[in-house]
């Protein structure tokens, strides 16, 4: 009987930590308030950072006005689907309410104003690069634009994938916290480039082979492989895939969508032109020169296409 | 043996292009083709990268049409999959919007052939003609490469 209760008590003892350590683990990170500066927001940067961060892509209503951000596009992904958010400055069903350090939180650590931690199919792990002016001149805009009602449907996730808080585990792996960091033995409009398509423009997102926890695979970031919400191919973006490309066949496609053979982009890629072609023609060539740099890679091995 | 050599290749031919007749997903292709090659031409144009020539860029846009044109009853209920098709089903599902898209790339092209004189006006209908593209590329269209 002794020995039965020790083994109670220390399984009781074990779980227990188990427990603790899981919620030390997975406690999600917040920026705090007082930790933003004076800032005076330059709306023409934000709306130049809403366009390069795609942010209508998932959370417009509608593909015709996409300055209504009432959210409720589904993202297929290999654990569930999920709905993007209301992220319009309505205040009871969007983003009206939040501080700037709310936002700022959300971007940078996928925290959620509420202290919840976001599903990674917001690309937060792309936005963490950002520099915080930027994201306080986002937050601006998105401020301006018109106030829509309504929520998005809940995320349909089965079980383990809709225990929100293990999140956290998986941001121990792929969420480093580090902001852009310029290379200072290279251009000017490379490190604009840089900071445009690993930060705010995320392709990597898409564009990259995903490990079963559904993180990037460092190795093959930018090579392309299968397309992750459903039927198709993404293709590599690195030295391999854009051989035959010039950096101004790449910019021609972020303004046009017209690729080099006389095709045109398809699929989720034609909302991203219709966010690129809204760039300053300057940023859009520094995406170019950079995506241009990028060493060749190989990926995921493709079908064959008869 | 010339005779019966080109009676055999004759009847192989006519089998060959009775059978692209027939198949759908192998004339869509050979149009899609036909337009690609027309847009690069019309991309290189528009960049300046290609001296600017009226008759290529009336080419491009009637290439365009009458591609639109033919298109509209290439795609039966019988041609949904085989032959390594990159049409989405969903063209099925919504028919009336993938027609409406089909016939207003095709009266665009027309415009447009009808309104290039100069290098200046090649560009802006140009760009307004490729959107059609990516109308359908978008919601139709299984990327595969």
């Amino acid at each position: 009987m002794r020995l039965l209760r020790i083994l109670v008590i220390a399984a009781a003892l074990v779980l227990g930590t188990g427990v603790a350590v899981f919620f030390v683990l997975t406690e999600p990170a917040r920026v705090a308030a007082a930790s933003l500066g004076p800032h005076t927001p330059n709306l023409d940067n934000g709306r130049t950072m809403f366009f390069a961060g795609g942010c209508a892509s998932c959370h417009a209503s509608s593909k015709e006005d996409r300055t209504r951000l009432g959210g409720g596009a589904p993202l297929h992904s290999p654990f569930g689907t999920f709905y993007a958010p209301n992220i319009s400055p309505d205040p009871a069903d969007g983003i009206g309410r939040w501080s700037e350090a709310g936002f700022v939180s959300a971007m940078q650590d996928g925290t959620s104003p509420d202290g919840r931690h976001y599903y990674p199919a917001f690309p937060y792990t792309s936005y963490q690069r950002m520099e915080t002016a930027d994201l306080r001149d986002l937050f601006a805009f998105l401020k301006t634009l018109p106030a829509v009602q309504g929520r998005a449907p809940e995320h349909e996730l089965p079980f383990p994938f809709s225990v929100r808080r293990g999140i956290g585990l998986w941001k121990l792996l792929y969420l480093d916290g580090r902001q852009f960091q310029a290379d200072p033995t290279k251009s000017a409009s490379w490190n604009r480039g840089a900071y445009l398509v690993d930060g705010p423009g995320h392709c990597a997102e898409c564009h990259s082979p995903r490990t079963a926890l559904g993180g990037i695979v460092e190795s093959q970031r930018f090579a392309g492989g299968p397309n992750p919400e459903g039927q198709g191919w993404v293709p590599n973006i690195t030295g391999k895939g854009l051989a035959s490309w010039s950096a101004k066949d790449v910019e021609y496609m972020l303004e046009t969508g017209d690729l080099p053979d006389g095709d045109s982009v398809g699929g989720t890629m034609a909302a991203v032109v219709r966010n690129t072609r809204e760039l300053p023609a300057a940023d859009r060539a520094a995406m170019a020169e950079y995506l241009k740099s990028l060493p060749p890679v190989d990926g995921p091995p493709r079908p064959e296409r008869r | 043996m010339t005779i019966r050599t080109m009676l055999a290749a004759a009847v192989l031919l006519a089998g060959v292009t009775a059978v692209a007749a027939q198949d759908p997903i192998a004339q869509r292709k050979a149009l899609m083709k036909a337009n690609g090659d027309q847009a690069r031409t019309g991309a290189l144009m528009a960049r300046g990268e290609m001296p600017f020539d009226l008759a290529k860029a009336q080419a491009i846009f009637q290439t365009y049409a009458d591609s639109a044109a033919k298109s509209k009853a290439l795609y039966p209920e019988t041609a949904k999959t085989g032959g390594d098709t990159a049409a989405d089903p969903r063209i099925w599902q919504n028919m009336s919007d993938f027609q409406a898209k089909l016939a207003k790339f095709g009266e665009d092209a027309t415009a447009a052939k009808g309104k290039v004189k100069d290098e200046a006006s090649f560009k802006a209908t140009f760009s307004e003609v490729q959107k059609n593209c990516g109308g359908c590329h978008e919601s139709y269209r299984v990327k595969k490469s």
